[in-house]
């Protein structure tokens, strides 16, 4: 009897490291497909595209946006996107980087802002935007640096901490909050790994990957898109293109991702 | 005289605490959740509705999903009085219908409609069957499940009990309550139980 259930043990452990053999080579292969993704991004020719309509005069006002102040003085887009969000005295409000450029192309530029905000994202086999091509090109202008997320004035620290909130509340149909995916340790959604942003580092690889090109979409997306994308599969209801909750949410993850340094636009799935 | 100087007094005390909480860089939870209304709109069938939160989203989301004992207790004890059993006291469907509810993720979003037939994304979170590499690790490992552990009254209760509602045996568990929140029909859960405990079911194999 004995020796029948040892057996089986030993019979049990060749299975299941067999098995685990086997899912280990289709981790490895969906590495090599990743690291296959990163020659040649198609990001590169939005970034021209979106520098171009940076410096072109456009709008009611017949203005470029060289004007537009990011947070490191009017016209300065190095390292801007790699420190937003962040306080902006005109606005009297934390801003991320799109809620930013919105509130440029609307003061500066003069274009009303229901129709900037109308159709942040492209559809399928549709033009990118031009939020997302300019978004390509800023923060493009920020890769290789340091992920540096103020939290000096008192709104930013507010920011944080209703962000830190809606990070963890739980509802709708499902019950689920960012939390549920993205508060473990090494968790999958079927083979896709999950950053933990109760963790540093995890926090800042995720944080500093996006905006992203997404194969499987053959489109850039923003990080504006990738917090709407999760909310769609939370279930809850659409959360609002730049509003002061996705601002807010942007926040708290920035700022755990201080330190870091940004990738973007990188190349996923 | 002297209420006159009270009455000043506590005059400036508000004025003060008014600008505080203006500056304070933690908000209140009424302030948090006034922006988090503003932020999010209708789209299709997913309505803001969904931000109000029951007992039992706004304890587990408090406590980040570890609350006290006492707290726990009631919480199970709430949830596991909400479980419906099966009508007609039978409690395995077909195994391979079970499979595909097991596959599938649509339901609920936004993109979805009131008509979109719901799956149980069971993947998503757990192992099943050693067929399916394609699995995520949020929840446990669910191969062989019935092989271990056999189709007494208790399995089957204690099985149907978690599916319909997670809750009834852990306060703040991550998995959605599939019979609770009208995610599954009965007879959808009667097939994800065939698939864990039909000792047919490749789960078992």
């Amino acid at each position: 009897m004995i020796r029948l259930r040892a057996a089986g043990a030993l019979l049990a452990l060749a299975c299941g490291s067999a098995f685990a053999q086997s899912q280990s080579n289709t981790m490895d292969e969906i590495a090599r497909y990743r690291q296959m993704l990163q020659d040649g991004n198609p990001a590169e020719l939005l970034v021209v595209r979106g520098e171009e309509l940076w410096k072109t005069k456009r709008g009611p006002n017949n203005v470029s946006l060289e004007q537009c102040d990011l947070g490191l003085g009017a016209g300065v887009v190095k390292g801007a996107y790699a420190r937003l969000p962040r306080y902006f005295a005109d606005a009297d409000q934390v801003l991320d980087f799109e809620g930013r450029l919105v509130y440029c192309m609307v003061s500066l530029q003069g274009f009303k802002r229901e129709d900037v905000v109308k159709n942040p994202y492209s559809g399928t086999a549709q033009r990118q935007t031009d939020i997302e091509s300019i978004t390509t090109y800023v923060v493009e202008q920020s890769r290789g640096m340091k992920i540096d997320v103020p939290q000096d004035h008192p709104k930013e620290k507010a920011a944080f901490e209703r962000g830190k909130y809606l990070f963890y509340m739980r509802g709708g149909p499902y019950d689920f909050a960012c939390s549920t995916c993205h508060g473990l340790d090494n968790q999958r959604i079927r083979l896709q790994d999950l950053p933990n942003f109760e963790k540093t580092e995890a926090a800042q690889r995720a944080f500093a990957q996006w905006p992203a090109y997404r194969v499987s979409q053959g489109a850039l997306r923003t990080m504006q898109w990738r917090i709407n994308d999760c909310f769609r599969q939370q279930r809850f209801p659409e959360p609002i293109f730049i509003s002061q909750a996705t601002i807010d949410l942007i926040t708290y993850l920035g700022a755990r991702a201080s330190g870091g340094t940004m990738e973007s636009p990188s190349i996923k799935r | 005289m002297k209420n006159r100087f009270l009455l000043a007094g506590l005059t400036s005390v508000a004025v003060i605490a008014g600008c505080e909480t203006m500056m304070a860089p933690v908000p209140t939870e009424q302030e948090t959740l006034a922006v988090i209304r503003a932020g999010f709109q209708d789209r299709g069938i997913a309505k803001v509705d969904r931000l109000n939160q029951s007992d039992l989203q706004a304890t587990c989301s408090k406590y980040h999903n570890n609350p006290p004992n006492g707290v726990r207790q009631q919480l199970e004890k709430a949830a596991l009085a909400t479980v419906r059993y099966p009508t007609d006291g039978r409690w395995l469907g077909d195994f391979k219908t079970g499979e595909r509810i097991a596959q599938t993720g649509v339901g609920m979003q936004w993109s979805d409609t009131a008509a979109t037939v719901n799956g149980g994304n069971c993947y998503a979170c757990h192992q099943i069957s050693k067929e399916e590499i394609a699995y995520g690790n949020i929840g446990p490992s669910l191969y062989n499940y019935g092989k271990v552990r056999g189709t007494s009254e208790q399995t089957l209760t204690y099985t149907w009990s978690k599916i319909w509602n997670t809750h009834s045996y852990n306060a703040c568990s991550q998995m959605p309550r599939f019979g609770d929140a009208g995610i599954l029909t009965e007879q959808q859960i009667k097939d994800v139980m065939a698939l864990l405990l039909d000792p047919n079911s490749p789960v078992n194999k």
